[in-house]
């Protein structure tokens, strides 16, 4: 069982490899993938009895291209194929081939798979669905499953992404180091994104997309293994999915961070998100993945949430402001800057923003809060009553409800 | 006689299976161990992070690289669990090694899960090692 489990598991690693090398070959997606799935379908019969290849993706790259080759033969001339015993021998034909496509080549081809997938042509709603149906191979009940939408809606995102993707232009020549530097840049941030897609869903069933974009910032740190906003971005996402299994109470509510019970934290990933980090921060090159591994860091150092070092990041978003200003950034400081410097300071720091963040949940929800604290109930009630106006879940609204509620209790 | 036994496989895989495969596999192993240590052969058991969370240390250069240890012409030939508070720890420890024993380089990788040896603190609890 484990060994057909192995199998599967490293089709499913090798897929953006082969994929992406079956990309720079075949300059068409659909061929590609085609390639790549007749591929898989003779490692599933070779591989069980002939034991598996060395390097799974070259031997995928090699079965893809040759059999997607032969079926062009085939169906012109109708000559026959030669038999999965030959294919499976490839012990000669794989050293060179993996010589090839070690180092610089699979690094390009990989990062041009996911480039063509977060392509400026292509609306964010298309964006994630075709990377997770091209990268990571998932199917299309999959896909609908983690947008909660239909397989319908599912099925034409990513036709009609594919559509655009045909249309546009596809730079396959390799690129140069500032090039790349860019590429990696729009990549991570779309890794990112999708991590955001399953953090902030309620759904447990969407968390697999948490999953998958810890996989490819695992997989771009093999690409690129000194750069330092690349180990921060694993870092973070792993920091920030280690607190998974205390976020939602069994009602499926959210649980604050500070609510939660941080024994149910994976000691396993926050280890790991650590590490990363350390590795990172020795480069002295921050960026705005790395400041926020680093917050997110900060608390999960925190045995309790009382003993969270909140002077500390208060500094680390005020780097943050710097590198990237938002209004929800400061909006964030200000959480922080309430717990160490009193809720007046906060109030002060987040008065500005209110213009740029009227229509934003969070700020009224956090604007309530410091008011309340400051024993402001009746401006508190105006700000909780607006931010359940503008609440976008109903475990928001319900958060703002049990502050309502206090203040209620407060009062009389 | 002592051996190590060293654990290789496809940490794309290891590190991304299905949790319930990985529960499988991981409660497999936990009825060996516990066998082996109620027979006194189980010493102390690890299992380590991914190579993404490594780095490496080219002795002679004094050069501190990212990422594993990727040279095939140098073979393994031994390895050391330190306690140190983070990577600058370990380093520090690296490089007192390197001056006494330089040529070839150090891997430094974090330990996912570190099980102390069994025959020297017997304890009723089993703890899973890859």
């Amino acid at each position: 069982m484990s060994d057909l489990g192995w199998i599967d598991g490293a089709i499913t690693g090798a897929r953006p490899q082969a994929l992406a090398a079956l990309l720079r070959y075949f300059r068409d997606l659909d061929t590609a993938e085609e390639a790549f799935q007749e591929a898989a379908l003779r490692a599933l019969g070779s591989w069980p009895r002939n034991g598996p290849p060395r390097d799974p993706a070259a031997w995928l790259i090699l079965v893809g291209r040759n059999a997607a080759l032969d079926g062009v033969r085939k169906t012109s001339r109708q000559v026959e194929l030669p038999p999965d015993e030959i294919l499976s021998d490839l012990d000669d034909a794989e050293a060179p081939l993996i010589e090839r496509l070690d180092g610089a080549h699979y690094r390009d081809d990989v990062l041009r798979l996911l480039f063509i997938c977060c392509h400026p042509d292509l609306p964010a709603t298309q964006q994630i669905p075709l990377a997770l149906r091209i990268v990571s191979g998932l199917t299309i009940p999959q896909i609908a499953k983690a947008f909660l939408i239909g397989e319908d809606a599912a099925e034409q995102r990513i036709t009609r992404a594919k559509a655009r993707i045909a249309r546009a232009d596809v730079p396959f020549e390799a690129p140069g180091p500032i090039e790349r530097a860019e590429r990696l840049g729009v990549v991570m941030a779309m890794v990112y994104l999708i991590f955001n897609e399953g953090y902030s869903a309620g759904a447990a069933e969407r968390n697999a997309l948490c999953d998958e974009a810890i996989r490819y910032a695992r997989l771009l740190l093999r690409l690129f293994p000194a750069e330092p906003e690349a180990m921060g971005l694993a870092a973070l996402m792993l920091l920030q999915h280690a607190r998974l299994p205390a976020r939602f109470d069994p009602s499926g509510e959210l649980i604050l961070l500070e609510d939660q019970d941080r024994a149910l934290w994976d000691d396993r990933l926050t280890a790991e998100g650590l590490a990363l980090l350390e590795k990172a921060m020795r480069h002295n090159r921050p960026g705005p993945y790395q400041v926020q591994a680093a917050i997110a860091a900060t608390h999960a150092r925190a045995a309790r949430a009382e003993d969270t070092d909140w002077a500390g990041i208060d500094t680390l978003y005020a780097a943050l402001e710097r590198m990237q200003p938002s209004p929800v950034i400061t909006l964030n400081r200000a959480v922080a800057t309430a717990k160490h410097r009193g809720p007046q300071a906060a109030l002060e720091m987040i008065a500005p923003l209110e213009n740029r963040l009227s229509g934003y949940f969070y700020y009224f929800g956090v604007r309530g809060g410091l008011l309340r604290q400051l024993g402001r109930a009746a401006e508190a009630r105006v700000a909780f009553d607006r931010a359940i106006a503008l609440a976008g879940t109903p475990a928001e609204a319900a958060h703002i409800r049990l502050h309502l509620d206090a203040l209620g209790k407060e009062g009389a | 006689m002592l051996y190590a036994i060293l654990c290789y496989h496809d940490e794309q895989y290891a590190w991304s299976r299905p949790k319930e495969e990985e529960a499988a596999v991981m409660g497999g192993l936990a009825k060996v161990q516990e066998a082996l240590i109620r027979e006194g052969k189980l010493g102390p058991t690890l299992r380590l992070m991914p190579t993404t969370a490594a780095t490496t240390l080219c002795k002679s250069k004094d050069l501190v690289l990212d990422g594993p240890f990727a040279e095939t012409k140098e073979q393994l030939l031994g390895l050391y669990v330190v306690d140190v508070d983070n990577l600058e720890g370990a380093l520090e420890v690296a490089r007192r090694l390197a001056k006494a024993n330089p040529g070839g380089s150090y891997e430094l990788r974090p330990i996912a899960k570190f099980n102390p040896d069994p025959r020297e603190a017997p304890t009723r609890e089993v703890s899973v090692a890859e």
